[in-house]
């Protein structure tokens, strides 16, 4: 992190970002003019209706698609300018992430879903079972480690979807509509696992969410629509 | 009545909703296809050579000649006659005869070494000294390029498969045996069979090239009839100057060519059901895979009353269908690519070379669809069961 | 090895899939060996002939005999180191479906020609004192369930006509594997004499086998040969053994060319069948691809993993394949006496176990390119 960043505490950079897709011959401007900061240590939710572009400011952000115009900066990297082997590998020391639907490898134990990141670093087989039983534990997990996530509840799926983002102590964590396809009380244990972690471990996250319960956890919740920020509030 | 209309109806509807989705899943389908396709192309080729093989030997004689070898001899290589003998023979009751004499040729058979075209290296090639019955002994022989030796003359002619798969058997050009030179005068032709393979000269000839006085290996005849052949051999077998072996030339020929159509059927048939095994697993996971990709649409045809008896027989007309294609394809292949693909081979026990065509068979063909009906049918059941007996809530549900 | 258990776990995922498409291959590869046996069986004596032997034969053919005499001329060729003569006996032992070959030879320069055939001592003692003694190849020897020390009946066609009555003294071994031991050899002077007895053919022999001082000079040799008995009465052909054996499998018919559009009829089939079960596999799992590039995996690696897969899934099948094309192999000729060089050589595994691998890439290949282009954004919608 460079000594600019340090003194603004400053994470993530979104400048001026447009994102335009193409479909046939019509042009769709998902995000317009858009920019964001976001610091150190916040626990952010970016919310809006479908098709509002919070999805896709994720994905900029995660480093898994590039704007068509503006900036992204993550943890002092342009990350807009790199090539998609350096945004690779960008990605595995910097993100974690969650998605609505899991996806864990359905041939995969719980512990080895979780070891999956783990596996593109240079830790050696006892660091890497180490680290994964720390993230389990984290999540409370630790006596279902050797199960299938077919076998598991949407919450504990997701609990090893979390595990799996935080295993590589990851500078971002983001989160994609995490308690979308979960019932309130799993969706809640979710909640307070984000914010634990926030909180207790001083992780950044941004969670994408259309449900207002799931931003009202979040220290601030900033609004999109259409492609831009229409409204922020700080808890 | 009405309920068999109605369940041909079902098995139609789900036949046409199974093969309109194929275009959505035409990687897996193309490669079944093909997959049979190749099965019966490799069955029908290999087997094609043993027909051609077979084709080639048994065109050469027909039921009504015969051939005389000395007792004990599996060939005319080593059986061996005085012209004392031959006469007999060919004065024997039951040989056909025009206003030249008896229609009995008798005959000397030796191998020259000449190149093969293809590779250049040696092949035994027969030498056929004969009579001037033995045109009319054999069925269809004709002059087609060039004219007939001259009798008593150092002349050659040579059959059209030795023309073309040696070097130096066109019209014009010489055959070296030993020190002397022989002049190539004719092609013959004779419907494909093994004569064609051969060199003749006249029988006089060669016993005068080859130091042979004057004896004989063979007495090729023309029977009246195929009957007179029992009336022929108790004659020439109960004649105590004679010590022969007398055999109609069909059998004679389809003894030679059985070892080697043996060998290839036996290889052909192994080759062709472990590659049939090979595409049934094939098929199998196409039509697993079909069946996956609809498993909500046949459970929700069922919820509407589909009977399961009609989407088993639906989904096996489709396996079917999938596999005569394959089969139509495969068959078609080997057909272009080897019907009348001309070689060369070994006869054993002649130790010389035997030219002839491969033989795609309307049999051989239908054999190859057969295979593939099989395995269209072996790969269809399995998947077409598991698709009725999806409970059909639980499929529903599916994606 | 650490993404072993996500390869191995995809595999397992569709059982009944991953089986049968392993089966395919394992039967592409029983076949592979199978066909590679007969290939062997037909021309592999090309590989046993001694490079540094010639066979002499007559010019006109194989069948016509030379003189006895021509032996003594050939030793004082410059480059001869030794001379030895086969003939041609043709015997058929009970019914002529039974084919085998029975030479007459001098034992001792025959098998100091001949290394390749191995004969204990005492069995070589017992055949020099033995003028009726033959030794038999073990082939033939289990064929027939001979021993030493049984009379053998064989009438030949060819000589005399009659049966002939030999004793077996000795059993011999192929000294490689793939050596021809279904023949049989007996003395040519017990030979001779019977024939020079009824004056059939004496002085005659069918073929002569030279061998060299230097393999190099092998072709000057060959034609110093021709040339000694060039506008004799019985002109020759001299060649290196492997030439001869080349062109007499040349006679049976182009086996390699057969051999080869049968495997390449089969390898077509089979890439086509595995291909597309891999492309569907990847395709069902478009969106776990593209969760691995989101957690950090390059396309190399997710193109890795992919290939790793089909190469492992050929591996498998093809592996199990080759090994039981090599068992079945190893029993040795199934046709009895038709194909006695029939085994599967060591040779033709290696170049299976290359085929399993240039399978497991090429099926893996259009899929795993699938893998790379995948955008990650669309894919994880796609989960």
């Amino acid at each position: 992190m460079s000594d600019s960043q340090a003194k603004n505490n400053e994470l993530v950079r979104v400048d001026n970002v447009e994102k335009i897709f193409h479909r046939g011959s019509e042009e769709i401007h998902v995000l317009s003019k858009l920019s964001l900061l976001v610091p150190t240590g916040e626990f952010l939710a970016l919310m809006g209706p479908s098709g509002s572009g919070k999805s896709t400011l994720l994905n900029l952000i995660g480093g898994l698609d590039r704007p068509t115009n503006g900036t992204v900066t993550v943890a002092g990297d342009r990350i807009d300018q790199l090539s998609d082997r350096q945004l690779a590998a960008w990605r595995a020391r910097h993100i974690g992430f969650v998605f609505q639907l899991y996806n864990l490898m359905p041939v995969l134990t719980a512990e080895r879903n979780v070891e999956l990141p783990l596996l593109l670093t240079t830790l050696t087989k006892a660091q890497r079972q180490k680290h994964v039983a720390t993230a389990l534990a984290m999540v409370g997990l630790s006596h279902r480690a050797k199960h299938y996530p077919r076998t598991m509840s949407g919450g504990e799926q997701q609990r090893v979807g979390i595990a799996r983002g935080i295993v590589t102590d990851p500078t971002l964590l983001l989160c994609d509509e995490p308690t979308g396809d979960l019932d309130r009380k799993a969706g809640d244990e979710i909640l307070n696992l984000l914010q634990a972690l926030n909180r207790e471990h001083g992780k950044t996250i941004i969670m994408v969410t259309h449900d207002p319960h799931a931003s009202a956890r979040a220290a601030r919740t900033v609004h999109l629509t259409k492609g831009q920020l229409t409204r922020e509030a700080v808890a | 009545m009405n309920a068999m209309l109605n369940w041909l109806a079902q098995i139609a509807s789900i036949t046409k909703f199974g093969l309109m989705s194929i275009p959505q899943r035409r990687g897996a389908v193309f490669a079944t296809v093909i997959g049979i396709a190749g099965v019966v192309a490799v069955l029908v080729g290999v087997l094609s050579i043993g027909a051609g093989f077979r084709r080639a030997m048994t065109n050469s004689g027909s039921a009504d000649a015969a051939i005389v070898l000395r007792s004990g001899s599996d060939s005319e290589m080593v059986s061996g006659f005085g012209r004392a003998e031959t006469r007999l023979i060919a004065d024997a009751p039951g040989v056909a005869r025009n206003k030249d004499g008896p229609l009995a040729s008798a005959e000397l058979f030796v191998i020259i070494n000449l190149a093969k075209r293809s590779t250049g290296t040696d092949a035994n090639v027969p030498l056929r000294g004969v009579e001037g019955a033995a045109v009319s002994v054999r069925e269809n022989l004709q002059v087609a390029e060039g004219r007939m030796f001259a009798w008593g003359k150092n002349e050659v002619i040579v059959g059209r498969g030795a023309s073309r798969e040696f070097a130096g058997l066109e019209v014009g050009s010489t055959v070296k045996v030993g020190r002397e030179a022989w002049p190539v005068v004719g092609v013959f032709t004779a419907n494909g069979g093994v004569a064609e393979s051969e060199i003749w000269t006249d029988a006089k000839v060669l016993q005068a090239a080859y130091k042979r006085g004057d004896s004989f290996q063979s007495v090729y005849a023309r029977l009246n009839s195929a009957a007179a052949f029992t009336e022929f051999k108790d004659a020439l077998t109960s004649n105590p100057q004679l010590n022969v072996k007398v055999l109609r030339q069909s059998e004679h020929y389809a003894a030679q060519s059985e070892t080697l159509t043996r060998l290839i059927s036996t290889l052909g048939f192994i080759i062709a059901f472990l590659m049939a095994i090979g595409a049934v697993f094939g098929a199998l996971n196409t039509m697993y895979s079909a069946v996956a990709a609809r498993t909500r649409e046949i459970a929700t045809l069922r919820a509407l009353g589909f009977g399961s008896g009609a989407v088993v027989i639906a989904l096996m007309i489709e396996s079917l269908v999938l596999a005569l294609l394959g089969g139509a394809v495969g068959a078609g292949l080997a057909y272009a690519a080897f019907n009348n693909y001309r070689a060369a081979t070994m006869n054993w026990q002649s130790f010389s070379q035997v030219t002839f065509a491969f033989a795609v068979t309307p049999h051989l063909l239908v054999q190859g669809v057969v295979w593939a009906t099989l395995i269209g049918l072996i790969g269809g059941l399995l998947p077409a069961i598991r698709a009725a007996r999806q409970p059909i809530a639980a499929a529903l549900r599916e994606l | 090895m650490k993404f072993f258990h996500l390869i191995w776990g995809n595999l397992k995922r569709r059982k009944l899939r991953t089986a049968l498409t392993l089966l395919s291959i394992l039967v592409a590869f029983v076949l592979f060996g199978f066909l590679c046996a007969i290939k062997q069986a037909l021309v592999g004596g090309v590989e046993l002939a001694g490079v540094d032997r010639l066979v002499v034969r007559h010019k006109v053919s194989l069948i016509q005999l030379l003189p006895e005499a021509y032996k003594a001329r050939m030793e004082r060729i410059p480059g001869v180191a030794a001379v030895v003569h086969q003939t041609w006996f043709g015997g058929i032992y009970q019914d002529p479906k039974n084919f085998f070959m029975q030479n007459p030879v001098e034992p001792e320069p025959f098998m100091a020609m001949h290394p390749e055939f191995v004969l204990p001592p005492d069995q070589m003692k017992a055949w020099l004192a033995t003028r009726t003694g033959a030794i038999v190849g073990r082939n033939t020897a289990e064929r027939f369930h001979w021993k030493v020390g049984d009379k053998i009946p064989i009438m030949s066609p060819i000589w005399m006509r009659k049966t002939w009555e030999f004793d077996i003294v000795g059993i011999f071994d192929g000294a490689k594997k793939g050596t021809d031991t279904t023949s049989l050899f007996f003395r040519y002077d017990y030979f001779d004499e019977a024939r020079k007895a009824q004056n059939w053919g004496t002085g005659q022999v069918g073929w002569y086998t030279i061998r060299v001082k230097d393999p190099a000079q092998a072709a000057s040799v060959a034609q110093a040969v021709d040339l000694e008995f060039e506008n004799s009465a019985a002109e020759t052909k001299s060649e290196p053994e492997g030439a001869f054996v080349q062109g007499f499998a040349n006679q049976i018919g182009n086996i390699g060319l057969i051999v080869g559009a049968i495997l390449s009829a089969v390898f077509f089939t089979i890439l086509l069948v595995t291909g597309s079960t891999m492309s569907q596999a990847v395709r069902e799992r478009i969106g776990e691809l593209g969760v691995l590039k989101a957690i950090g995996f390059t396309n190399g690696q997710v193109v890795g993993l992919v290939l790793a897969e089909s190469c492992l899934m050929a591996a498998l099948g093809g592996g199990l394949g080759l090994g039981l094309a090599w068992l079945a192999t190893s029993h040795g000729d199934p046709t009895g006496g038709l194909l006695p060089l029939f085994h599967l050589p060591a040779r033709d595994l290696l170049l299976g176990a290359g085929l399993c691998l240039g399978l497991g890439v090429l099926t893996g290949i259009f899929p795993a390119m699938q893998a790379n282009r995948l955008r990650v954004a669309e894919a994880l919608r796609r989960m």
